[in-house]
Parts: C-alpha cells; structure tokens; sequence
C-alpha cells in the first residue's frame, strides 16, 4: 500500500477519463443531430428553417471544435483572442505525458497510437487553418460525417477501455506496495 | 491515286476518289499546316483547275439548298410514285449486288423513269444507261488513274453522287425505318383519335398546362435538315416495311431512294448539283491524295452543255453503282459486326415507334399551348413552334410538321442502329489493319510536323471511308433523338456506344494501335440498357447522367471494376419544352417524400408503389383525372407519369413566407486599379442595355455599392432628383446609412437607375486611391441583402488590401512551373467562408467577376461564391483598350449573366433507391443535410456531380431510379418544384459493368475529386489519382473482362477514350505541372471544373477540333435559318492542324491564299495582323460558312468564348498548343508515350 506517482496519475486519469467519455459521447449526439434533419420538404423550402439549420450546424461544428482542440482564431483577424481551451487533444496528450513521468510504460504504449491519431488529425486540418477539422461546410458531406461518427465510437469504446483499465491499474498499483 | 488506294480493303478505295473530289472541288483545300499540307500535293497539277471552277460555284450552290425545300412540296405532288418505288426497292434490291447488272434495272424501273419524266431532256435518261453503264464497269475496276479520259472521270465522277447517297444517308438504317414509320404513323392515327386534343380547353378543370418534352426533338430536326426532310418525304410513301432481316437491303433501298431525291431537285440546275455534290462531299474528307481525279472531274462537269447527259448519268449511275459504292462503305462497318442486332435493333425501334405514338399524341397542342414563362425565356421556344402547327393531320400540306413528330423516331432509331457505325468506323475489321504496320515500329511518331507517310495511308481510309458523312448525321440524329434538349448543347451529340449492343461497347480496342481513336461525331452518352418503354421515358443525358450506365449490384462488384460511381447534374438547364403541372396535390410517396414519376408501378387504379422505397401509396383523387385527354381513371396517363422532367407549380404548402423578389445587387471595386482597367464602362453599359430584360417581376429591386478604401451607397429613392452617393468610411464596423433606399424598386426608380448608370463610369476617373476594402465591401452588403436575399454581384480587380479579408500576395512567380509542390490551393483565409455561409443562410448568392492582371488570391475570394451557391467569372488581364478581346468577352458573358434565367431559395434533393447512398457533392452550394443542398441562387449553368456508394446489396431489385428535385422560387415569384428522374438498370457481372461505362461523365467525377484531392492533398497526388484511375480500371478490365492475351493496352469500347480524356485532364491548367501556370489560371480551372455541368466541362477539357477551310453544306444542321455546316471532328494533335480549335483558328504558313482571302479578308499570309478575334463578313460563301458555323459553335456556350485567329509563328501559338493534348509538351506525356505508361504500369 504505497501511494506513489504512478498511483496518483491513475487516480487523475480515471477522473479524466471520465471527462473523456462525455465529450465524445456528446459527439456521438451531435453528429447524430447534424444527420437527422427533418424529411418534411415544405419545412426544408422555408427559408427561415434554412437559416436556423445553417445556424444549427455551424453551432454544432463550432462546438464539436472547441471540445476536441481550439487553435487561435482568424490569423489575419488578429484582435481576435487567441483561445487556449483545447479539451479531448490535450487531456489525451497530458496522459502519455503524466504516464510517460510515471514510466508506466505498459499504459503509455498503449496510448502512444492514439496520441499519434490525435497528432495527425491535427495537422492534417484544412489549409485555410483557423478552422480545423469539423467544417460547417464539408460536415454534412455523407464520407465526412461517417468517418466522424465512426471515429467518436471507436474513441468512445477505447476510453471506456481505458477507464477500466485504469482503474484496476490504480487499485493495482495501490495495492501491490 | 494508286498508292493510296492500295489501301487494304476495296471499301477504302471506292471511297476515297469522291472524297478527293470533294477536296478539290471545294477548293478551299488550303493546305495550311503542316499535317495534310503534304498529301494535297499528291494531286498533280490539277490544283489550279479547281479554283476557278471552285469560284463559280458558290452563288449556284446557294440555289440548292433553297431548291430542295421549294422542292419539297412539289415532291410530295409524286407520292403516288410509292408503289413503284416499293417495288422498286424490293424488286431491284433482292438482285444481289451485281453492279454490272443493276443499271439496267434501274433504268427500267418505273421509280427511275418516273424520275426521268420530271426531267425536261427526258430522253436523254435512255441514254444515259449505257453511260452509267459503263461508269459502274469502269469504276468497278477502279481505273482512277485515267484522269485523261473523259469516260472514267466521268464514271470517277459519277462515283460520287452514290457515294454520297450512300453516305449521307448513313442513318442507313434509318431511312428505311422511316418508311416504317410512316406507314405506321398513319396506322397509329386512325387507331388513336386522340389526335384530336387541339380542342383541349385551355381553361381545363385543372389548370394544366402541358407540353411533353418529347415534342422538342421533332420540331427540330425538320428546320435543321432539309435533307432528311426531303428524304421522308420521298420514302413517305413507300409503305416499306423494314425488311428486318437483310440490312444490305437497306442500304441499297436507301441509297436508292436517296438518290431520288438527290436528282429531282437536282435535275433544274444538274450541273449545280452535281457540283454540290462535289463540294459536300468533300466536307468530310480527310483528304489525301487523289486530286487528280476530282479536278479531271470537274473539268467534264463544267462545259454546260454536257449537263444534261451528266445528269441522267447521275441519276442512272448512282442507282446503278448503288450496290457496291453503298455497300461496301457500309458493310464491314455495321453488317460484319452484328447483323443480328441490328435486326433486333430495328424490331425493336419499330415498336418504339407506336409507343411514341401513343404517348406523342397530345403534344402538339400543348405545346402550343406552351407556358409562357418557358417561351419567353427559352431562346429556342420560337423555334419550335413551327412544328406544333398541325402535326396531327397527315396531310402532304403539313408533311414538316408530321416529319418533324415522326422524325425523333426516325432519329431514335437510326442513332441506334448507327450507332455502331461511328465507332466500328475509325476502328473495325479494315481499318486497323492499316494501321498496325505503320504504327508499330515508330512509338513516338505523333511528333506533329513529320507525318509518316504510313499514318497517312493508314488514316485515309478510316477518316474518309463511307463513314465520313454518316456520323455526321448520325451525331445530329441522335442529337434529336433527345426531347427537350437544347439545340446548342447538341453539339456534344454524337452516339459512340449503344447499351443495347453489349458486345460493341465491350468489344476490346488495343489502344496502342488504335490510330484514330475519337469518333467523327461528337461523343454522345451511352443510353442504359433498359426496355424501350423506359428508354424512351428517361431523363436526358444532358440534364442527368450516371458515371455507370449500368448499376453493379453490390459494392463489390464496383470495387472491382475500379471505376467511380456517381450522378452529374444539370438541374436547371434552359429547356426548350417542359411539361409543368399545376395541380392543388403533388403527389409523393409517403415515407420517402419522392415525386410520382415514370418509374413507379401502379399495383391497381388506386395504388402506387414508389420505386425508392417501395412503400405502396394510394392514388389521390384528384390524380385520377387527366386533364389531357379528359378522361378519368388513368393515372398512368398523366403528364406526371409521362415524363421524367416535370415542374410542378407549387402550392403555398411549400412556402412559409411569400417568395422573395428578384433582387440583383451590384458591389463594384472602383479603386484606382478598377478604374483604369475600365470595366466599368462595359458593365454600366450593358447594365443600360439589360435593365429590362433582368428577370424579375413588378418587385424586382436592384441597387449599387462601390467601394475603394470606403465603402459608397447609393440613394436612389423614387423622388429624388438624382442619384445620393453615402460614404461610409468606417471600415472597422460597417453600418448602412440609409437601410430603406439602397436598394430600389427597378421600375419605380428607372430614371435615376439609369442616370446613376450613365454616371458611374466617369465619376472615379481621377481617383487616386488604390486600396480595396472588398471584406468590409461584402460585410455590407450581406446587410443590405439579409431581409431578402438575392444575388449580389462582385467586381473586383485587385487583392483585398483593407479591413477585414484582406489577403497577401501568396504567389511565388518562380513556383509557376515547377513540377514539384504547389501550395496556396485553399484559402488563406476562412472570412470569404463564413461570410458566405451567412449569404447562404439568408439566401443571398455571391457572384464573383475577378478582373485582374495580376494575383488576386482566387482561391480566398472564391469562397465567398463556392459556399454561396454563386458563380465565378475570372478575365485575366482584363483592360478595355489592352486586351479588346477580353473585353468583348466580358460584354457577352454579362449579356448572357444578366438576362439567363435565375431562381432564388432553391434547394435541390437527390434521392436515390434504397440501397444507394450519395456521399460527396461537387458544385457551388451549401450541402444541409446528407441529400440536400441548400442554393442561394440556381442559374442555367450550374452543374453539380455527386458521388454514390452502394450500401446494400441490389440483389432484389433489377432497376434503380434517382430523383431530383429542385424547388426554387422564380424570378417570377413563383415557387416551382423540378423533378428529374433517371432509371438505370443493375447488373450483376462486370462485363456489363464495362459496357454501361459513360466515360464521359466518369471523366467529369474525375475531375472533381481530383480538384478535391489536389486542395486537401496536394496536385501530385491528384495527378497520380487521375493516372491510377486509368491503370486500375484498365487492368481489372484485363484481367476479368477480356480473354485476349494481347501484346498491347486493352480497353472496351466504352472505355476507350478513358486514357485521352485523363490525358486531357492531366494537361488542363487545373493540373498540369511543368508548363508555367499562374496560381489564378489553376484555381480558376478548379471552380470551373467543380459548377461546369458535363457539357460544357468536357469542352474545356476536351476541346473539338475542326477544319473549316472545307466547310460545305453537307449534313449541315439549320438553326434560325442559318446553315451550320457539321464538320467531322478532328483529334487533338498538331497532326491535324490547319484547323480551328474550339476558339481559335490557326492559320498555318501554307494555308491556301483563297481561303485567307474569302474568310478573313486579307491578301495574303503575311499581312494577317497578329491579334485578330473577328472574321470579317464578307460576302462570299466560304466565309459565310465558317462563320455561321464559328457562331454556331458560340452560341452553345454559356460564357462567350473569344475567337483568336492564330497565326503560325504568331506568340499567341503556345496557346494554341497547349490544347492539343495529344501532342507531346516539353513537360507532358503525348498521348502514345501515355498509353505506354499506362501499360507500364498495368504490366507491373
């Protein structure tokens, strides 16, 4: 029964986890909100619906940007606050860094291709830069939003993964001393 | 002359004298360039000869045209000539092919003697036997040496004119089914007295107005071609059942009929026609070698005294030589390929027609009855009325318009069955023969100015060959063949494949051997292989194609195949004929939402099952009139269920507030830089001219905004005496002085409008300011559009360099041609993207014109369009005194962008079987949901492509449907919803996978994802796609498909232009690499390719190549009363040149002095100035050819194109160049060294 480092982080990350599960549980909603659009033509023809529908997904992208990374706003608009709130990428990121301290090497392999995952995505965002990868323009693409929502339940069943597995990394690192 | 007829197959040697006549005979024979330049000398001396015959000719040859249509009427006064010409073509054309045999039998026939009889020197007919007589003996023996003795010039001669009939009546199997028609139309008139319908009330309980689209073709083909109409009017008569089972038949009937009626008319002034006989032919001629022979040919023709005899002898002649000159052409082409296709083919148009009849019979009336939106705003409508005029009585008196509904038939029929004859053409038995020998040993031979003498022989006889004017006729055919298409965009018309002949779409072409691989007609969409009911019931090709004419039952099987699957739109296309419905219920499938169309099935009176869904849905009771034929209890019958493309006038259910007025705003750059490129001028001008003729309604508003460094409004309240200019120079934070009167009533206002009009353009001469606030510019005018929307049009002429979306220069001119990396392919900035998200959102359309000499960041600025559903317009180097042409350019397109047709808050639905799912849309708009996208604005020249994925398996079902549907409000203040539907069957293996390849459309889905994939990935990526596209679908063809172990590149038919056009595609501006391309010319083909609708984008990347010094009026098309004469198409290749390109004509060095002279007015070579874009009019019949065929060619564009005559040697020739993609550049393939690339990579 020690409480060392190790312990700790696992205990910080069960939490985090947690955090985890719900911002891409809420991703699985929006998309599914984003999909869902009335079949009903006489409303989709009214204009008004138009502009609220507009508005709707451009909300939904502009949320699902800012739980998953925010990055500064318009470069060239600069008196634009650069924001620093960068939710899923970073907390993902601050796991293999606490895990990496911990040399908890078993745990950090195991997020290492996800880290990679995120590190990609993240660079391979549209050329145009402030918006990264959930476009109100392309979202509603069927390819688009498939991969979207596929992506959030296979993040969605690898963190549940990891929630257990952290915490029996916990009780077990607890324990084991 | 022998050399070139040692060519393989006599079929190629009896063709080639008449078009060597025709070569010289036209006279225009310019050898210009360097490609043919050569072969024209191979005629001896007699060049000098033909020239003044040349000059004689055309007044006369005017006369003919004209005589043929007086004629017309006169030659139905002969129809009791019918049973004699019935059993003149089975009595004569059982006898097989004896050509020594026939003339006497076909002087004795009482059709010919009839013929005869109309002829003042009737006698002379008699002797005129012995003459063809020998004409047919000596021809036989092809002495075309002789050209001293006039007996075989004569019989070389003589050749022609049956050649001709052989030739231009290519619809071969058409004609005889035109007899087929005819006598059926008649039956199919007594049996359905539902002709009757010109006493449809037009007040009828419905409110219907309806006109069927099928009517369109009719009315067409009648104006268009007076030869054809003559032809039926001959064969009329002739209750000649298609003799189903021998196609030599046909030929021989139908060339004997045709020369009926190529010698009555001809017979007042023989020498003229025969001479026109002459100089038709020689259109289509490639022309190699034989001048000797037409010029000795002329020279008998020409004393007038012979005349008469020459045209006995004609007449005699040709019915004589018939069979072997009409058959041979013809015989290796469709009768050795599928005979018993064609057999079916026939039977199965014969049926097509009584369908047609049935379903035809309201039409004319109500297409008289047309909607008056639909004619006043169709260019074309006016056309078409000439044949609603009484098509239902089959009286001689009316016998246009009855052609005109029998002609569509007649064209449907013969496009099919011709069908294969283009292809086949260039390609089959003979013709490759020839080739191979040559080609093989020298891979890169295409280098343009050394033709090998082996390509040459080789080419004669595929260009030249029976063939030559066949496909121009078949092209305009098939180019009638299509209801409610638009005569301009027919220039694409042309059918290379049939579905319903499998095994030609699949038969394998080695395309490393393939010399001529692009048809002589233009490419036409393959028709899917569906039963004739529903062939004849789905959706033009023009408006709506598949990537895959034949739907692969599962992904699998699509994967397979390597080839992309996806629909191409051009929903909003100008028809000359659309049904629109007016009823309270429009009637849609429950669950699905789609529209009643051809496709469903009606399980009783009472229910219909939908064919996206399948759910079953009761019938209302409203739909169960038809306010047509006013009868009751045919749902079947209405317009809905008869015609693919509908409109439905839509009730107020679809609208929750009143439909927005037409509200047109104009945001001008005005800045220094504008101000001296002076466009201003130009738009206000047009503006001037326009005002009127904006669509719109009484509501119509209309206002300006100019910006430089501050933003300036214009009061123009009714009231005010003249025109308030509002500075706004707060930037930063843009607010709207006046809200109310910025944007004014366009009638009210009128005077100040056009004050402020005439004042514009010289308000700002002296501004010294060269900033651009276009960000803050557009913020304002979003808030000046957002309680409406409407279109807002941006003229910009400079990179934004003030508040908010000002862009940097991002352009590195080194870069230009680098083959590596091009970056700067996606904006720089997401402003121009939100902002036209927020236009989008409240319906307002961003339209962009970018006149700019230098970089403009297109690719930034062109977003403010792209999400808005607008339009980009880009003149590079735009200045009105620098660059006239662009100038003019810029005039016309106005023109045209100010008075098309425009439809506001539209959103267009695709839907599509169950099974089926789209995944990526192409185009300019916003997608709002996964089917629907959301429009601002709809114009004419809006394409869209999307990409499909099969989801589940199709196993149940063996036909798919998908439907469009565009609901849009008219500038009119109308909300209309149009429905397009398109059925395509499933099939379940991969060679019918192969054989259903549209390659056209699959081109243009290429091209879109390749834009996509360059701006995500990068260009080389995009090129390697575009490679990899052509190497995966051409190997899983290899390796499934074809059994052939071949040394060379196997492709399908259907997929044999597949190489070139992605050839084509890789040397576009858009994608090329390697040759210098400014950042904007590449981001501006983008755009191009992602909103051009199929037609237009194939032009752009596949341009037509034509040589008009030897424009004649054979097959020509007649539009407005103009002759077009239809050239055949030439290929890409500087081999080819002497000729014009879509937009330019190329003057070679050489090029003959007459033509220099009579078409552009000048002297001689050397005085040509180097900038030249307009063809003087002069008077002389060549030049009025080449520019109503050049104008022809104009008008079936959008945006105007600008007409260079390039000289050789002249700077502007590299521009020329680069769209002959065949030819090798410095930094691209040609298109052999692609091909074997290509199979490199096939073979790894």
């Amino acid at each position: 029964m020690a409480f060392t480092f190790a312990a700790f982080c696992y205990m910080l990350t069960l939490v985090l986890c947690a955090s985890l599960i719900f911002f891409v549980i809420w991703h699985i909603i929006a998309f599914d909100e984003l999909r869902t659009d009335f079949k009903n033509p006489i409303d989709q023809g009214n204009p008004a619906r138009a502009r609220e529908r507009l508005k709707n997904i451009e909300r939904i992208c502009c949320l699902l940007r800012k739980v998953s990374v925010r990055v500064r706003g318009g470069r060239l608009l600069a008196q634009r606050s650069p924001t620093l709130v960068v939710p899923e990428y970073s907390i993902h990121g601050l796991f293999c860094l606490m895990f990496l301290c911990a040399a908890e090497w078993v745990t950090l392999g195991l997020n290492i291709p996800l880290l990679f995952y995120h590190l990609w995505r993240y660079f391979h965002r549209p050329a145009d830069g402030s918006e990264v990868m959930y476009d109100a323009v392309s979202i509603m693409n069927a390819d688009i939003l498939n991969y979207c929502q596929k992506e959030s339940w296979c993040k969605l069943a690898f963190y549940l993964l990891s929630f257990f597995y952290y915490l029996y990394s916990m009780v077990y690192t607890l324990v084991s001393f | 002359m022998s050399a070139p007829a040692g060519s393989p197959h006599p079929a190629a040697s009896a063709r080639i004298p008449p078009k060597l006549g025709g070569a010289a005979a036209s006279g225009a024979a310019a050898p210009a360039g360097p490609g043919p330049g050569p072969h024209q000398q191979n005629g001896p001396a007699q060049n000098q000869m033909q020239v003044p015959s040349e000059y004689g000719l055309p007044p006369q040859n005017y006369i003919v045209p004209s005589g043929h249509y007086s004629q017309g009427p006169g030659k139905m006064t002969s129809l009791p000539l019918d049973s004699q010409s019935g059993d003149y073509y089975s009595g004569l054309y059982t006898v097989p092919t004896q050509s020594v045999a026939t003339p006497n039998t076909a002087s004795q026939q009482p059709g010919a003697q009839q013929m005869y009889g109309r002829v003042p020197p009737a006698p002379r007919a008699v002797g005129s036997t012995p003459g063809s007589f020998q004409g047919a003996s000596a021809s036989a023996s092809h002495l075309h040496t002789s050209a001293s003795q006039p007996l075989s010039s004569f019989v070389n001669h003589y050749n022609s004119p049956p050649m001709y009939s052989a030739s231009s009546s290519v619809a071969s199997q058409g004609f005889p089914s035109t007899c087929a028609h005819y006598a059926l139309s008649t039956v199919s008139n007594a049996a359905y007295p539902n002709i009757s319908y010109p006493s449809l009330p037009a007040g009828d309980p419905y409110g219907q107005q309806m006109f069927t689209s099928q009517n369109a073709p009719t009315v067409r083909p009648i104006r268009d071609n007076s030869f054809s109409g003559q032809s039926t009017a001959v064969s009329h008569p002739s209750p000649l059942p298609p003799p189903p089972s021998q196609q030599y038949h046909q030929q021989q009937s139908l060339s004997g009929y045709s020369t009926f009626s190529w010698s009555a008319p001809g017979l007042p002034s023989t020498q003229d026609n025969l001479i026109r006989n002459h100089t038709s032919l020689a259109t289509a001629s490639n022309p190699t070698n034989t001048d000797s022979l037409s010029c000795s040919v002329m020279q008998n023709v020409q004393p007038p005294k012979s005349s008469p005899v020459v045209s006995t002898v004609v007449s005699g002649a040709s019915t004589a030589r018939m069979p072997p000159a009409a058959n041979r052409p013809v015989e290796p082409v469709a009768s050795v390929t599928q005979p018993s296709e064609l057999l079916q083919q026939k039977g199965m148009q014969y049926g097509e027609y009584v369908n047609n009849q049935a379903s035809f019979a309201p039409t004319p009336l109500s297409s008289t009855s047309d909607d008056e939106e639909e004619e006043e705003e169709d260019e074309e409508a006016g056309v078409d009325s000439s044949s609603t005029t009484s098509s239902a009585s089959p009286m001689p008196n009316s016998y246009d318009a009855l052609e005109g509904g029998s002609y569509p038939d007649v064209l449907s029929s013969s496009a099919s069955s011709p069908a294969p004859d283009p292809a086949p053409g260039p390609a089959p038995a003979p013709a490759p023969a020839a080739p191979q020998p040559s080609k093989l040993p020298k891979p890169f031979g295409y280098g343009y100015p050394t033709l090998q003498p082996g390509y040459q022989n080789a080419t004669a006889p595929l260009n030249s060959g029976g063939p030559p004017s066949s496909p121009v006729y078949s092209g305009f055919q098939q180019y009638a063949q299509y209801p409610g298409m638009n005569q301009l965009s027919s220039s694409l018309g042309g059918l290379s494949l049939q579905s319903s002949s499998q095994p030609e779409s699949l038969r394998p072409v080695n395309l490393t051997q393939e010399r001529n691989i692009l048809p002589m007609t233009p490419v036409w969409a393959p028709v899917p292989n569906l039963n004739l009911d529903l062939k004849k019931l789905n959706c033009s090709p023009d408006s709506f194609r598949c990537t895959l004419t034949n739907i692969p039952q599962t992904q699998a099987l699509l994967n397979k195949a390597k080839l992309p699957l996806g629909l191409l739109l051009h929903p909003f296309r100008d028809l000359t004929q659309l049904p629109v419905i007016t009823s309270n219920t429009i009637v849609r499938c429950r669950s699905c939402r789609t529209y009643i169309n051809p496709f469903v099935s009606f399980i009783d009176q009472r229910r219909w099952k939908c064919n996206l869904c399948y759910r079953v849905n009761d019938v209302p009771e409203e739909f169960m009139y038809n306010p047509l034929t006013r009868s009751y209890g045919e749902p079947h019958k209405r317009p809905e269920v008869q015609n693919s493309t509908v409109e439905f006038i839509a009730s107020s259910d679809y609208m929750l507030r009143p439909p927005q007025p037409a509200v047109y705003l104009f945001v001008l750059d005005v800045s220094h830089n504008a101000v001296e490129a002076g466009y201003l001028t130009i738009l206000c001008q047009a503006l001037l001219e326009n005002l009127d003729k904006l669509p719109g309604d009484s509501r119509t508003r209309i206002g300006f905004v100019t910006f430089d460094s501050t933003i300036h409004f214009y009061n123009l309240q009714e009231g005010l005496s003249q025109p308030q200019m509002l500075i706004v120079s707060d930037i930063d934070d843009v607010f709207l002085p006046t809200p109310d009167s910025l944007l004014v009533n366009l009638y009210e206002s009128k005077e100040l409008i056009k004050d402020l009009l005439n004042a514009l353009p010289n308000m700002f001469t002296n501004t010294r300011e060269t900033h651009s606030a276009l960000g803050p510019a557009l913020q304002a005018a979003f808030k000046l559009m957002s309680p409406t929307g409407g279109r807002v049009s941006v003229f910009q002429t400079q990179l934004p360099s003030l508040g908010a979306g000002l862009l940097q220069s991002r352009e590195d001119p080194n870069q230009r041609s680098s083959t590596k990396v091009v970056h700067h392919l996606g904006p720089a900035t997401d402003f121009y993207k939100k902002l036209a998200l927020d236009c989008s959102g409240q319906q307002t359309a961003v339209d962009l014109f970018l006149l700019s000499s230098q970089y403009s960041d297109l690719a930034s600025l062109a977003c403010m369009s792209k999400y808005s559903a607008g339009c980009i317009y880009y003149y590079p180097s735009f200045h009105y005194t620098h660059n006239p042409s662009q100038a003019e350019k810029l005039q016309k397109d106005l023109k045209r962008y100010l008075t098309r047709k425009i439809g506001f808050e539209a959103v267009m639905r695709i839907r599509c079987t169950k099974g089926l799912s789209m995944h990526t849309f192409h185009g300019n708009f916003f997608v709002r949901s996964t089917d629907l996208l959301s429009l601002a604005n709809i114009n004419p020249d809006a394409g869209f492509a999307v990409q499909l994925s099969i989801e589940e398996s199709l196993t149940d079902t063996s036909l798919v449907c998908f439907q469009t549907a565009l609901l849009y409000t008219s500038s009119k203040g109308e909300r209309r919803i149009r429905v397009h539907t398109l059925c395509l069957p499933v099939v379940s293996s991969l060679a019918d996978v192969y054989a259903g390849v549209d390659v056209q459309a699959a081109i243009c889905l290429l091209a879109n994802m390749a834009v996509d994939r360059s701006i995500s990935s990068s260009l080389s990526d995009a090129r390697d796609a575009l490679v990899n596209a052509v190497v995966d679908s051409l190997s899983a063809y290899g390796s499934t498909v074809s059994n052939l172990q071949h040394s060379g590149l196997i492709a399908p038919s259907s997929l044999k232009l597949f190489p070139l056009y992605v050839l084509a595609l890789l040397k576009q501006k858009a994608f090329r690499t390697g040759t210098s391309t400014r950042l904007d010319d590449r981001v501006y083909a983008m755009c191009q390719i992602k909103c051009q609708p199929l037609v237009h984008l194939m032009k752009m990347i596949h341009p037509n190549l034509y040589r008009i010094d030897r424009l004649t009026d054979e097959g020509a098309i007649h539009v407005n009363d103009r002759v077009v004469p239809q050239p055949p198409l030439q290929k890409l290749s500087a081999e080819k040149l002497t000729r014009e390109g879509i937009f330019y004509i190329w003057i070679g060095k050489s090029c003959d002095n007459n033509f220099i002279e009579d078409v552009l007015g000048y002297p001689d070579f050397a005085s040509i100035p180097q900038k030249m874009t307009h063809l003087p009019e002069l008077d002389t019949l060549s030049s009025e050819r080449a520019r109503s065929f050049i104008t022809w060619l104009r008008d079936s564009r959008p945006l105007s194109p600008i007409l260079h005559v390039v000289k050789d040697e002249s700077p502007a020739k590299t521009e020329f160049f680069q769209h002959l993609i065949e030819d090798r550049t410095e930094a691209a393939f040609s298109y052999y060294e692609f091909l074997l690339h290509v199979q490199q990579q096939i073979c790894k």
